[in-house]
């Protein structure tokens, strides 16, 4: 019974942080500066704190940009990133990329090729093309907005 | 002056300090003395600036030139070429945040450079290319 309740107990937490109210975290403005700047600074919920590591370790090389830090700066984001790291395999990819993660693929599943093509998106890691109000740390999807408009029903 | 007085004045320097630890022109002044070493005479010009910021330099195909994401008016919202995020305009004359922090405006010629240029960018372009921006318009 009490092993019923933990795997339930489990499952119901992993479904709430998949319904995205799980993904806010406390102010960080290094963080938010340093990893926001270029694209939203990606919720750290998102990776495992492996992938975390081993995409800092090679900055200067990132996705095909230069987003070198000084060493202070790296230390002290990887450090915030670990802390509210996923532990679940799901939320893990050797790209380094949250959208070629289980859980992204999965969560996405429903949404047609040609959308993420589309001249307003460009980039699965355009989040808020679509999640206009994640910056806010609202990913809810009565917030969604598709490209063409239209709310996702 | 009272002690308190003179306290006060020190807050409201280190106040401002932080506020604006440097402005467009102190920074121009900064690289302008660090090029005048190597280059004797040397002047920043808005002219050459321009060309920095919007000559093609055949390094990165999809980063050609630093007008491909800060736009070809540096007083317009820029837009980051492969992730589509806005970037606010370059030009302190409408963004009064902009050249006002050595450290950031290093960090990011630092990055820029290298991937637009294909090297660092010497202090004579620093002064010509923050000239150029802070003009608020194309010559
Ligand atoms: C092309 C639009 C689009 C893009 C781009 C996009 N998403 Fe989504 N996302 C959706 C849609 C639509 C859903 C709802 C899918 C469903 O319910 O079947 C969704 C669902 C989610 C959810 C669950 C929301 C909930 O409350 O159930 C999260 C979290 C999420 N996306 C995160 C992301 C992240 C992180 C990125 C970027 C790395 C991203 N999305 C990029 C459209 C998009
Ligand atoms: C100099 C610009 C720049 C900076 C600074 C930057 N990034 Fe990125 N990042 C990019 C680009 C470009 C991509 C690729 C986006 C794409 O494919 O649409 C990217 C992609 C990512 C992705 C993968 C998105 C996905 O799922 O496809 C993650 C995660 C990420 N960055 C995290 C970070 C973190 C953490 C920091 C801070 C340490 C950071 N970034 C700082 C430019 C930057
Ligand atoms: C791939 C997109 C991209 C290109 C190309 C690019 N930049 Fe930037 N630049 C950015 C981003 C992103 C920021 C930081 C975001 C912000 O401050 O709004 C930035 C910020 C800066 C800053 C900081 C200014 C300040 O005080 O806030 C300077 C200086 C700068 N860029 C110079 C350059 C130069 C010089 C070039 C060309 C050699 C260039 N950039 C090309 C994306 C780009």
């Amino acid at each position: 019974m009490k092993t019923f309740i933990a795997i339930l107990l489990i499952a119901l937490s992993s479904s709430a942080l998949a319904d995205g109210r799980k993904l806010a975290v406390p102010d960080n403005p290094l963080w938010q500066t340093e990893c926001g700047s270029c694209h939203m600074a990606y919720p750290p919920q998102l990776l495992t704190a492996a992938n975390w590591r081993q995409m800092m370790k090679g900055l200067d090389s990132h996705f095909g940009a230069n987003a070198t830090l000084d060493a202070k700066e790296g230390v002290e984001i990887l450090a915030f990133l670990e802390r509210y790291a996923a532990r679940d395999q799901r939320y893990s990819a050797n790209t380094q990329r949250i959208t070629d993660t289980a859980w992204f693929q999965r969560e996405h599943r429903e949404l047609s090729n040609s959308v993420w093509t589309h001249a307003k998106v460009k980039s699965r890691a355009n989040c808020t093309a679509c999640h206009v109000t994640a910056e806010r740390g609202d990913w809810s999807e009565h917030s969604i907005r598709m490209p063409d408009g239209r709310r996702w029903e | 002056m009272t002690a308190k007085k003179i306290g006060v004045a020190i807050l409201f320097i280190v106040g401002a300090g932080i506020a604006y630890a440097e402005t467009p022109s102190s920074l121009i002044a900064g690289y302008t003395a660090e090029a005048s070493r190597a280059t004797p005479g040397f002047a920043p010009s808005a002219e050459r600036g321009q060309s920095v910021f919007m000559r093609k330099w055949g390094v990165s195909k999809t980063m050609p030139s630093c007008a491909t994401c800060h736009n070809d008016q540096p007083t317009a919202e820029g837009k980051h070429v492969v992730t589509s995020k806005r970037i606010a305009p370059l030009s302190p004359a409408v963004n009064q945040k902009r050249f006002t922090d050595l450290a950031k405006v290093e960090k990011w010629f630092g990055r820029n450079c290298k991937e637009v240029v294909g090297r660092e960018c010497s202090a004579a372009e620093k002064a010509d290319f923050i000239q150029f921006v802070s003009k608020g318009s194309q010559i």
